[in-house]
């Protein structure tokens, strides 16, 4: 077959597509409204449309294998800050940093869902370049830098923005200690942030069933949309508005039937205090906390 | 010509207020008045957050006694869960939050005691200002002094195995603790190496009331007679007429120790207790309902706590009570000065405490929590160091507080403070022309007996240098004083 009559019958192929969709329209507007808003932001109707928002494809199927020891022969080699790494071939920067002891701070990135790049806070160097380490394939002989004081102090600056663009009162949060924005104010000794305050004007949205949304404190990683689906793959958590107005909100009917464990695991994956479920407070004493004993990271160094 | 005096701020309280006395002509005192005069607003941003926080946002009041107000917001937050007040809680988590308290007592009468009162006894009211401070004690009396910092250090270890830090901590959660105390923190307190173990406490709480009533028998008259005048008394007391720092029934009694407030329950605390809002103020001024605005203010705190109970149920704290009611033959004291006594016996009551509930093996027990049926409004109370504490709280059906009333021990003694002032300052100021530093402590010594917590009174206040002011009748400054 000639490379004309395959290009033609791509485009036959492409045209049956199309008008079977049109076709189509008014039987499976809801179908292909999933899939619009699947892509985009869910805007004004959000809390409503969460529900609908993957019922064609649930995103936590998208699930990665734990990563087993890189020795195979044909592994990756390549190097971050000076030592040398491998990698199965697949891997992102990331996970093969991890598999090598080396740590990369994330914030947006959950082990077990599908990394979506959005905090930027794994950001690393790769020929000169900054490039998400969570959603950046290794590719034989990178050359990568990681932990360089250039990048240190812009992932430094990066959380110190997120503390002022939010209402972060860490002495009063339940999510103390178990707080990931908290842990790396921690790590990068985050004692007063270069930028100004403020202090926007955000509500809590007490009016769910299981949760709270506190608002004040979302640094819209969308990890809750990205990774809590009810069992038929349901989202419950969607975004709405734009730009700096943006909010998660959650369906309604679906969070009030949510089971017990996935309110815990909606609060548990919240990378701050934003998703709380309800009457939880303060139950882990000062001492068991998540990051109590060690600072955030040093599960990973060597 | 008419002069008004300023003290700003009043110092070694806690917290920040400034008092202002008004000399007529003949330089005689025509008003005087403590103010507070700067606002910080928890109970309007509390509202609107989750009732389970009130307890760990609320402390932030106060860095000195955050554990009463901790405590205070967990048992109205105990009604709400429906776990109710006091013994509606598994004796775990009582007695863990009862440790909690007694730790807290202990370490604010060590602090006040030793850091704040025993400067002016040791050096005298008039002494050099230079000297009269916690340093100069520290070099003059080192051994007071160190005794005052292991107490005080003793008591924060207490609230840090009870409430998970010394500062701040979460221990007590709605309807009941969030943990409970390990063996191994039992014994470091029981067996601790000298002086950190609870025996030790006992003798240094002995010995700070044994050297009170030994300062008290050589300076008579100035401890019998600085700041005296009639006053109502109110404080929990146990059920059957116990001291009890806790948990109680409220109780008040007039001047001659008639019970005008007989054992009532708090939860409706506000049928026998209404706040006056004075425009020269952001204290308010609560009172008696029964006796009205002008009669009904009361006095809180220690000596208020010794005139309101029958008798203290620990063996050492109850012998001293016995020696200190003789004193006043069985009658209310209304010497302002005793209080610091009062306070001595209540902190020797609270090392005996501490080590009654370490050795109950209660504390080891691992039901922690109580749960029942939800209602929308709940009340905690309990005796702060610095006198009775309310919280009050009501939340809607999504959880979130939306009214919050703190009635706090230092607003509780509003009225008595400015009678003590206007008392010292009738009988250290009028007929006066000149005014000396001796002059302005002595003022300052009054209020510090309330042992006040201006900061959490107002829910805070200024800078902490103090100035004088003289001014003229028309307003203009005729001499500036600083110190």
């Amino acid at each position: 077959m000639s490379k004309s009559t395959i290009r033609k019958k791509v485009k036959s192929a492409m045209k049956k597509k199309a008008k079977s969709a049109i076709k189509n329209k008014g039987k499976s507007a809801a179908k292909s409204s999933v899939k619009s808003a699947a892509r985009s932001r869910v805007k004004s109707s959000a809390a409503g449309r969460a529900g609908s928002a993957a019922k064609k494809k649930p995103r936590s199927a998208v699930k990665r294998k734990a990563a087993a020891p890189v020795k195979t022969k044909s592994a990756l080699r390549f190097e971050i800050d000076g030592k040398a790494c491998k990698a199965r071939a697949g891997q992102t920067i990331l996970d093969a940093a991890r598999d090598n002891g080396i740590y990369i701070p994330v914030l947006c990135f959950y082990k077990g869902m599908k990394p979506a790049g959005i905090c930027r806070m794994c950001t690393v160097k790769v020929g000169g370049r900054n490039m998400a380490a969570c959603t950046t394939p290794v590719a034989e002989g990178m050359i990568i830098e990681n932990a360089i004081p250039e990048l240190e102090d812009m992932r430094k600056a990066m959380v110190e923005m997120l503390f002022v663009e939010g209402n972060h009162m860490c002495p009063t949060c339940e999510k103390s200690g178990n707080c990931d924005l908290q842990a790396l104010g921690y790590r990068y000794q985050l004692l007063a942030p270069r930028f100004p305050y403020m202090f926007p004007q955000r509500n809590i949205d007490a009016t769910y069933s299981k949760i709270m949304i506190d608002n004040n404190r979302c640094v819209q990683c969308r990890r809750c949309v990205r990774g809590i689906t009810t069992k038929d793959g349901r989202n419950i958590f969607a975004m709405t508005k734009r730009s700096g107005k943006s909010t998660i909100v959650a369906d309604r009917e679906l969070e009030a039937k949510m089971p017990d464990d996935l309110a815990r695991k909606a609060m548990d994956q919240c990378p701050v205090g934003a998703i709380l479920k309800k009457e939880v407070g303060f139950a882990v004493p000062i001492g068991k906390r998540k990051y109590d004993a060690k600072p955030i990271g040093s599960e990973i160094h060597n | 010509m008419a002069r008004k005096i300023t003290i700003e701020p009043v110092t070694r309280v806690e917290g920040h207020g400034k008092v202002t006395i008004h000399l007529d002509d003949n330089n005689n005192v025509s008003q005087s008045r403590l103010h507070i005069v700067e606002f910080r607003g928890f109970e309007r941003f509390v509202q609107g957050r989750p009732y389970w926080e009130a307890p760990v946002l609320v402390q932030r009041l106060c860095g000195i006694c955050p554990v009463s107000h901790h405590l205070a917001a967990a048992k109205a937050t105990d009604v709400i869960v429906g776990a109710g007040t006091g013994e509606g809680l598994t004796p775990t988590a009582e007695k863990m939050r009862r440790l909690m308290h007694y730790g807290q007592i202990f370490q604010s009468h060590t602090l006040h005691f030793f850091h704040l009162v025993s400067p002016d006894l040791l050096f005298g009211v008039d002494a050099d200002p230079a000297i009269r401070n916690v340093i100069g004690v520290a070099m003059k009396h080192k051994d007071l002094a160190v005794q005052g910092v292991m107490m005080r250090k003793f008591g924060q270890e207490i609230i840090r195995a009870t409430a998970g830090k010394k500062i701040h901590g979460t221990g007590a959660i709605p309807g009941g603790i969030n943990k409970n105390l390990s063996l191994k923190e039992r014994d470091e307190f029981l067996k601790g190496a000298d002086p950190l173990n609870i025996d030790k406490m006992i003798s240094w709480a002995q010995a700070a009331v044994d050297f009170f009533k030994d300062y008290h028998s050589k300076h008579k008259d100035m401890i019998d007679r600085f700041s005296v005048f009639p006053s109502n008394h109110l404080s929990l007391v146990r059920k059957d007429g116990a001291l009890d720092l806790y948990h109680g029934v409220l109780r008040a009694v007039d001047p001659n120790g008639t019970k005008i407030l007989n054992d009532v329950e708090y939860q409706e605390y506000y049928k026998y207790i209404g706040e006056e809002v004075r425009s020269w103020s952001y204290m308010k001024f609560p009172y008696l309902k029964s006796l009205g605005k002008k009669d009904g203010w009361y006095t809180v705190g220690p000596l208020a706590r010794l005139n309101t109970c029958d008798f203290i149920p620990t063996p050492l704290a109850q012998k001293e009570f016995e020696r200190y009611k003789a004193y006043t033959k069985g009658k209310p004291n209304n010497m302002s000065l005793h209080m610091h006594w009062a306070r001595l016996i209540e902190n020797l009551h609270a090392a005996e405490m501490i080590k009654k509930l370490l050795l109950d093996r209660d504390l080891q027990g691992t039901k922690l929590l109580t749960r029942g049926k939800k209602v929308h409004e709940g009340v905690g109370l309990l005796e702060a160091p610095r006198g009775t504490l309310f919280h009050h709280y009501k939340i809607n059906d999504q959880d979130q507080i939306i009214m919050a009333n703190l009635i706090v021990s230092t607003t509780n003694n509003n009225e008595p403070m400015n009678q003590a002032v206007s008392y010292v300052a009738r009988s250290v100021f009028s007929g006066k022309a000149e005014i000396t530093e001796g002059m302005m402590n002595s003022v300052e010594v009054a209020i510090r007996a309330y042992d006040p917590c201006l900061s959490c009174a107002t829910h805070a206040l200024g800078k902490m240098p103090l100035e004088i002011s003289l001014h003229d009748a028309h307003g203009d400054i005729i001499d500036v004083r600083q110190k």
